[in-house]
C-alpha cells in the first residue's frame, strides 16, 4: 500500500506508578452494581435486556482483544457468536422435543433426526462444541490467513465475507437450521422453566459472572508477556518478526481466544433471549458490535464492554421512541465518533483524567 | 448440458456487474487506502436514478447515474474521507455509518418495498441462450474497462493517477496535486458504481439495501485481483461471477457462498497479494 500510514495512535504503553487500590475498587463497585443492585432494582423485563447486552459485551471483549490490542479488525464475530448460539440452541431444541423431532423439522418435512444433530442431545457435548467449534474455525482461518501475511483491511473483508456466507448457508438449510426463523421456542433449561422470572434472574447472574471472569482473564492476558508481544505485533509486525517471534502464531491464538469468547456469548444468549437466527449474526450485527467497541474505546477492554452496553441501551431506547430516526442516529454516531473521538468514550475519559492531573500538579 | 451453458451468461453478467463495482473500490483502496462501505449505496443511487428516469429513457439514465453517484462520492470524499487517509480500518467503519444513513434516506424517499424498473423493449428477448439484457451488461462492462484503460494510460490525468497510486509522496514531490487526483478517482469510481446500479435494474428489483448484496463480493474481487490492478479486477470479477453461478448450479444456492469463500482462502495461499501486484521492498 502506498498511502501514508498514519493509524490512530494507540495510547503509549507506559509503566505507570501502580495505584493498587483504584482498579480493583472500580471493578468491585461495578460488580456490586451488576450482581446486587441491578437484580434488586430492575424489573424482570429490563433485567433480561441487560443480560442480553452483557452477552454482547462478552463478544465486545473479544473484539477489544483482537482489534484494540492485536490490531485485527474482525467483522465476522457474529459467525462465532452464531456457532456458539446454534450449538446451545440445538441442545435445547432436542431437550424440549424429548426424543421426538424438533418442531421446525417436522414443519419442513424432515423425517429422521440428521446425524449432525444427534450428539447435541448431550448438554456437555453441546456446551463444549459452543466453544470448540468457534475456536477451531478461528484457528483454521487465522492460520491460513495470517501465515500468508494477509492482514489489515484484507483480513477485515475476509471475515465479513465469512459472515455473509454463513448467513446464506443457515437460511438455505431450512431442515437442518430452521432457516430464517432460526431456532426458537425453548421451554426448559436444565430443569428450569425458561419463562420464569427466577430462571431469567439466574441466567442474568450467570452472564454477569462469566463476563467478569472473562474480563479478568483478558486483562491478565494483556498484561502478560504474551500481551506485550501482541501489542508489539499490532504496532510493528515486521519488527517483531525480525526479532525472531512468529506474529502469525500470536495473532492466530488471539483471534481464537476472541472467537471462543463470542461462542460462549452465543451459548448464553440463546437461553436469555430465547432465539438464535441468521439475522442475529450476519454482516450487520457483526459490524454493530465492532462499532460498539469503537464507541466505548477500542484500546481499553473495559471500554469495549461499556460500548456494547451503551449501544444496546441506545438501540432499545431509540427504536422504542424514535424508530425512524434510529438508523440516522446510529449512522451519525459512527461518523462523529470516528471523526472526533477515535479512541471512544474510554479515550475521552482518559484525556480528562490526564488533563486534570496535569492541571493539579 | 444445456443447463451448464445457460449458466454462462448469468455468471458472466454477474461478473460484469461485480467488475463495474469493484473498479471503483480497487482504485480508492489502492490509491487512497480507503475502504468505502458506502460504495454499495452508490449502486443503489444509480439504480434509483434509473427508476426516476425510466420515462425519459434508459440510455439517459446511464450518464445520469454516473454523475449522481459520482457527485455523491465526491461529496463524501471532500467532507469526511479526506480526513481519514492512511487509516483504512477507520474509513471502513466511518463509511458504514454513512451507508446506514443513505439506506434510511432511500427508505424515506422511495419507500421500503422494492420497486421495479421496466426494461426497455429493445432489451427483451435474446440470441439463443444469450438474453439481450445480460449481453448489454457485459457490453457495458467491456466499454467501461476500455474507457478506464484509455483514461489511465492515454491521458495526463490518468498518468498522474497512476503516479499517485504507485508512490503518493514522490508524486506530490514531483508537483502533482494529489488531493485533486484523489477527487477525480473518487468521482469516477463512484460513478461506475452508479452505472452498475443501472445495469442491475435490468436483472432485478431495486430496494434500499440493493448495495449490500453486492458490496461483499465486490470487495472479494479487490482482494483476489490485487490492489488498484485493472487486469486483476477484470480477471477476478469474471472468475468470481462464474464461480458463483456454477457453484449455485452444481451444489445448492446456500452452499455457493461458502464454496466461494473457501476458494478465495485457498487462492490466497498461492497468491496472498492477489493476482497482480506492484512488487516493492517496502514493509507493509
Amino acid at each position: 500500500m502506498t498511502a501514508v500510514e498514519a493509524p490512530v495512535e494507540a495510547p503509549p504503553v507506559v509503566r505507570r506508578e501502580p495505584r493498587r487500590w483504584q482498579g480493583p475498587a472500580a471493578f468491585a463497585a461495578v460488580a456490586l452494581l451488576a450482581l446486587v443492585v441491578a437484580p434488586l432494582l430492575l424489573e424482570p423485563f429490563r433485567l433480561g435486556l441487560l443480560a442480553k447486552y452483557l452477552c454482547y459485551a462478552i463478544v465486545a471483549l473479544g473484539i477489544g482483544l483482537a482489534w484494540g490490542q492485536g490490531g485485527m479488525l474482525t467483522l465476522g464475530q457474529g459467525v462465532f457468536f452464531g456457532l456458539g448460539g446454534y450449538a446451545m440452541g440445538m441442545y435445547l431444541k432436542l431437550h424440549d422435543a424429548g426424543g421426538d423431532l424438533p418442531d421446525f423439522m417436522v414443519w419442513s418435512g424432515v423425517e429422521k433426526l440428521p446425524a449432525l444433530w444427534t450428539p447435541f442431545g448431550n448438554p456437555v457435548f453441546a456446551l463444549a462444541m459452543a466453544v470448540a467449534v468457534p475456536v477451531v474455525v478461528a484457528l483454521l482461518l487465522g492460520a491460513l490467513v495470517f501465515r500468508q501475511r494477509v492482514r489489515g483491511a484484507y483480513f477485515a473483508i475476509l471475515t465479513q465475507a465469512l459472515a455473509a456466507a454463513l448467513v446464506i448457508l443457515l437460511v438455505g438449510q431450512q431442515g437442518l437450521t430452521g432457516g430464517t426463523n432460526g431456532l426458537t421456542n425453548f421451554f426448559d433449561f436444565f430443569g428450569q422453566d425458561l419463562a420464569a422470572d427466577e430462571t431469567q434472574r439466574g441466567l442474568y447472574l450467570t452472564v454477569a459472572v462469566v463476563l467478569g471472569v472473562l474480563y479478568l482473564g483478558a486483562r491478565q492476558l494483556v498484561r502478560s508477556r504474551f500481551g506485550r508481544l501482541l501489542l508489539a505485533v499490532r504496532d510493528g509486525e515486521d519488527r517483531v518478526r525480525f526479532l525472531g517471534y512468529n506474529p502469525a502464531t500470536v495473532k492466530t491464538l488471539t483471534f481464537a481466544v476472541s472467537a471462543g469468547m463470542a461462542g460462549i456469548a452465543g451459548a448464553l444468549f440463546v437461553p436469555v433471549v430465547g432465539i438464535i437466527s441468521p439475522a442475529l449474526l450476519g454482516v450487520v450485527p457483526s459490524l454493530e458490535l465492532v462499532v460498539g467497541v469503537a464507541v466505548g474505546g477500542r484500546f481499553a477492554l473495559a471500554g469495549a464492554i461499556l460500548g456494547a452496553v451503551v449501544m444496546g441501551y441506545a438501540r432499545t431506547y431509540f427504536s422504542e421512541e424514535l424508530p425512524a430516526a434510529w438508523l440516522y442516529l446510529q449512522g451519525a454516531l459512527f461518523v462523529l465518533v470516528m471523526t472526533l473521538a477515535p479512541r471512544g468514550i474510554a479515550g475521552l475519559a482518559a484525556g480528562l483524567v490526564r488533563r486534570r492531573r496535569e492541571a493539579g500538579t | 448440458m444445456e443447463g451448464v451453458l445457460n449458466q454462462l451468461p448469468i455468471g458472466l453478467s454477474i461478473g460484469a456487474v461485480l467488475l463495474l463495482i469493484a473498479l471503483g473500490l480497487t482504485f480508492t483502496f489502492g490509491q487512497m487506502g480507503v475502504i468505502n462501505m458506502a460504495h454499495g449505496e452508490f449502486i443503489m443511487a444509480g439504480a434509483y436514478t434509473a427508476f426516476l428516469l425510466q420515462s425519459v429513457g434508459f440510455l439517459v439514465a446511464l450518464p445520469a447515474a454516473f454523475v449522481v453517484a459520482g457527485l455523491m462520492g465526491l461529496v463524501l470524499e471532500r467532507t469526511l474521507i479526506r480526513r481519514f487517509y492512511g487509516r483504512p480500518l477507520d474509513t471502513l467503519l466511518l463509511t458504514w455509518g454513512v451507508s446506514l444513513m443513505l439506506q434510511q434516506l432511500a427508505r424515506d424517499l422511495f419507500g421500503a418495498p422494492n420497486v421495479q424498473v421496466v426494461s426497455p423493449a429493445w432489451l427483451r428477448g435474446g440470441l439463443g441462450i444469450l438474453p439481450y439484457n445480460r449481453l448489454f451488461i457485459m457490453a457495458l462492462a467491456v466499454l467501461s474497462v476500455l474507457a478506464i484503460w484509455a483514461y489511465m494510460h492515454r491521458t495526463g490525468q490518468g498518468r498522474r493517477m497512476r503516479a499517485v497510486m504507485q508512490n503518493r509522496r514522490l508524486a506530490a514531490t514531483s508537483g502533482i496535486d494529489t488531493g485533486r487526483v484523489d477527487q477525480r478517482t473518487f468521482f469516477i469510481g463512484s460513478g461506475l458504481a452508479g452505472v452498475a446500479g443501472v445495469a442491475l435494474t435490468l436483472i432485478g428489483p431495486v430496494g434500499p439495501t440493493l448495495g449490500t448484496y453486492y458490496i461483499v463480493d465486490a470487495f472479494l474481487v479487490v482482494v483476489a485481483g490485487g490492489l488498484g490492478q485493472l487486469r486483476g479486477a477484470v480477471l477476478a470479477a469474471i472468475g468470481l461471477g462464474l464461480l458463483n453461478s456454477y457453484a449455485e448450479f452444481w451444489s445448492d444456492a446456500s452452499l455457493a457462498k461458502v464454496i466461494v469463500f473457501v476458494a478465495i482462502i485457498g487462492f490466497l495461499q498461492i497468491r496472498p497479494q492477489g493476482l497482480f501486484f506492484v512488487r516493492s521492498r517496502a514493509l507493509t
